[in-house]
């Protein structure tokens, strides 16, 4: 009989291990924000009065948090509604100011194909404003190759953007390097770092980050918020993709949403605190369910370095299954395939397209990703009715395939 | 009650969140999903914004996938004029400045001393030029409330085959707001201007508009938004345009209130004036100047007084600029430079405006009880 496991959880939730597509917002975090919808309500820029003073201090207790998480000064953070905005703002403000107002002779930005469809996207924007645009491939490993990008460096190159850590293999780039060939080479450097911040210890002034894209909800901190650092000295000018009231320094105009703006600092302030420690927690749950998979489902092929790589991230190839299929015969693990954007659905990963991978093996991943909330029994349970799904699924197709063999 | 009585009397800067639309939100929070992920939890964050999404649509009369979730009242403003890929853009002069900054050279429209555009200018602007036109024009004015007759407006801009768009940020919530009736073909809304959560909007995009995206990415809402969907605000926002019709009969009550300030200002200062009072206004707004003492000094004093006011738009911090608003409007600079915005809200009491009106009568015969705008 198909189905019949000892697991006994049939009136509990799902194990959630979705947490690269959405965190669940810290309670810490919703306390912090809650009095800032009702009796701490000001307009932060109504300084005027003291309700708008009272928002307008708590907006930059915030900013110090999310500053101090990636080693900035406050004044280099602008709030955004999201990493999304975030990676818009810092790619096509930094690409239009150069060509608009300084130097129409850098035209060139280079990106990497395993990028967010958000930096993928704004750049093809940009090159149907005429921008030249390279993007770089990734090594088998999902990781990119220093002297590739040394070489696609050219006279006429603006800006480069990768990415700190993926969002589908979370492999993390080596990002201090890569900030230091772009300084020694006169060009700007983006990160989004909308996976990396409060996951792994980020620095803007080591790592020679001119433009940095933080998410809220990435981190236990609110939807609808997000962070651009812009580096003052030396000084990086973006034109805004929103103009008008002038609010975070010229960069981002826009009353700032003061309850979402706390959320993301205590976030920060949370991650920085709880970081070390948590990563280690993460990696060590993360080696025993990539063991316990491996050794129970015959066939497990981990995407991406292994070592280079976010404590909460697994991504796994189950040879000869589709992953979607396994994730509807196995409804008490939330999982994905990959990313969560709404148009990701049809297409098999293009980042694990990038690594290499044919379009069977690609369809056979699974991103699992661990969180905050995530415990070893969840990980004991996860890996009992993966390997349960895993097997009702191959023993069906082998079925099928017995069934097909003696109808020939 | 510990401490100085505090009036607050800058609504139309932002709101205190409702009560109900507070809860909501703090649910929302509790939600874990992605509203584009496949799972159960993604799901359930999916539900709760097209629940959302509906209830904005029923407050304008929209259809559901008119309803483009934004951070807030600028973005929206932004979306549609960019968004709209017209190459010429006419404003009003009394735009909020998230719409004067949207495009480079937009042309202005003046507006007579009363606040209201000129229909017979705009008519003749459109005539002068074949190009594919949007007009902008904001249906109430968040500085001195007045409202436009966008009807007749969409009228003029529909017979030059023109868009309409209408930023009704300072209006939704405060007036009855149906887009057919209306006419615009694009109209912004922000949540905290009505009792929703501060950073999230919504742009309104007739299903006849073809607009290009701000914003680029994973290719949320249809493709005119990317970015994961901020869904506790969507939650709130959706709640907040659902209290919305029934806070209307509030500000019956709001606009006897504020008349009643008007009065009793003016009665208390009679070189004093109200800007807009003669023509169709929200009923919670009052702009009146003070002659002879500057705004920011007003506001100053009555903060000390515990009542909360400002000193025209809140926007880059502590700048204050004589309004553009009241300068379209004829003001001269003194007068202009001398005005201060009350706004009401659903909080609102008379006792908010006893206390308002004793502030404001002892810092004018502190002032000296000054009778020309020149003595500034």
């Amino acid at each position: 009989m198909s189905g019949e496991t000892s697991i006994n959880r049939a009136n509990a939730a799902p194990i959630y291990l979705d947490y690269q597509a959405t965190t669940p917002t810290d309670p810490r975090v919703v306390a912090a924000m809650l009095p800032y919808f009702t009796e701490k309500f000001g307009n932060p820029h109504s300084t005027g009065h003291r309700f708008g003073r009272e928002a307008a201090e708590a907006i930059e207790r915030a900013r110090d948090e999310v500053a101090a998480l990636i080693g900035a000064e406050p004044r280099e953070i602008a709030f955004t509604s999201g990493a999304t905005e975030s990676n818009n703002l810092a790619i096509k403000g930094a690409a239009r100011f150069l060509r608009d107002e300084r130097r129409a002779d850098r035209d060139h930005i280079i990106t990497v194909e395993t990028e967010h469809k958000c930096v993928l996207e704004t750049c093809r924007q940009l090159a149907g404003e005429g921008f030249s645009v390279t993007v770089l491939p990734v090594k088998s490993d999902g990781l990119i190759d220093l002297e590739t990008l040394a070489a696609a460096i050219g006279p006429r190159t603006a800006l480069v953007s990768v990415m700190a850590v993926n969002n589908e293999i979370g492999v993390i780039q080596p990002i201090a390097e890569i900030g230091a060939l772009c300084r020694a080479r006169g060009v700007l450097f983006h990160s989004d770092a909308a996976q990396a911040a409060g996951k792994i210890p980020l620095d803007v002034e080591a790592m020679n980050i001119d433009l940095l894209s933080i998410s809220g909800h990435k981190l236990y901190g609110p939807k609808g918020i997000g962070a651009l650092y812009v580096r003052r000295r030396p000084r990086v000018r973006l034109t805004p993709l929103i103009d008008g009231g002038g609010q975070e320094r010229g960069v981002r105009s826009g009353t700032l949403p003061t309850p979402l703006c706390v959320g993301l600092g205590a976030a920060c302030a949370i991650a920085q605190a709880e970081m070390a420690e948590e990563s280690v927690r993460l990696a060590g749950l993360r080696r025993r369910f990539v063991a316990a998979l491996r050794s129970r489902i015959p066939g497990t092929r981990l995407n991406g370095n292994p070592e280079q790589r976010v404590a909460g991230n697994l991504n796994v190839a189950f040879s000869g299954i589709d992953a979607e299929e396994l994730l509807e015969n196995c409804p008490m693990v939330a999982a994905s395939t990959g990313s969560a954007c709404s148009s990701a659905r049809v297409e098999p990963s293009y980042v694990l397209r990038a690594l290499g991978l044919d379009e069977a093996a690609a369809r056979s991943s699974l991103r699992l990703c661990l969180g905050r909330p995530t415990t070893a029994a969840e990980v004991e349970f996860a890996v009992d009715a993966l390997t349960a799904a895993v097997e009702r699924l191959r023993d069906a197709g082998a079925g099928m395939k017995k069934a097909a063999s003696v109808a020939t | 009650m510990a401490g100085p009585r505090l009036t607050y009397l800058d609504y139309n800067a932002t709101a205190p969140v409702r009560p109900a639309v507070a809860a909501a939100v703090a649910e929302a929070l509790a939600l874990a999903g992605n509203p584009s992920s496949v799972h159960g939890a993604g799901r359930a964050a999916r539900r709760a914004v097209e629940a959302a999404r509906e209830a904005a649509a029923a407050l304008l009369g929209a259809d559901e996938g008119e309803i483009v979730f934004v951070s807030g009242g600028s973005e929206a403003n932004h979306l549609a004029l960019r968004g709209s890929g017209r190459s010429r853009v006419l404003v009003s002069a009394i735009e909020h400045d998230s719409v004067r900054a949207a495009v480079k050279d937009a042309e202005i429209l003046p507006v007579e001393p009363s606040g209201v555009i000129s229909l017979t200018t705009l008519a003749e602007r459109l005539a002068a030029d074949d190009r594919p036109a949007i007009v902008s024009v904001m249906l109430a004015n968040n500085e001195t409330g007045v409202v436009q007759p966008i009807a007749e407006i969409a009228e003029i801009v529909h017979a030059r085959d023109a868009l309409l768009h209408c930023d009704a940020v300072q209006a939704a919530g405060k007036l009855p707001l149906d887009r057919t009736l209306l006419g615009a073909d694009l109209i912004s809304l922000s949540a905290h201007k009505l009792g929703g959560p501060p950073g999230i909007g919504a742009l309104v995009v007739g299903s006849h508009v073809a607009l290009a995206p701000l914003q680029v990415g994973g290719g949320q809402e249809r493709g005119r938004r990317a970015g994961t969907e901020n869904v506790p605000g969507i939650v709130g926002f959706g709640r907040a345009c659902a209290l919305a019709a029934e806070g209307l009969a509030n500000y019956v009550r709001l606009a006897e209130l504020r008349d009643s300030a008007e009065r009793q200002l003016l009665a208390l200062a009679p070189s004093a004036r109200a800007f807009g009072a003669a023509s169709p206004r929200l009923p919670n707004t009052l702009c009146i100047a003070m002659p002879g003492v500057p705004a920011a000094t007003q506001v100053m004093a009555l903060d000390l007084a515990g009542v909360m006011v400002s000193a025209g738009a809140a926007c880059s911090s502590g700048k204050v600029r004589p309004s553009h608003v009241l300068r379209a409007m004829g003001a001269t600079p003194d007068e202009a430079a001398s005005a201060i915005r009350v706004s009401l809200g659903w909080a609102s009491s008379a006792a908010d405006i006893d206390h308002l009106v004793a502030a404001w009568g002892a810092l004018y015969a502190r002032a000296g009880r000054p009778t020309t705008a020149s003595a500034a």
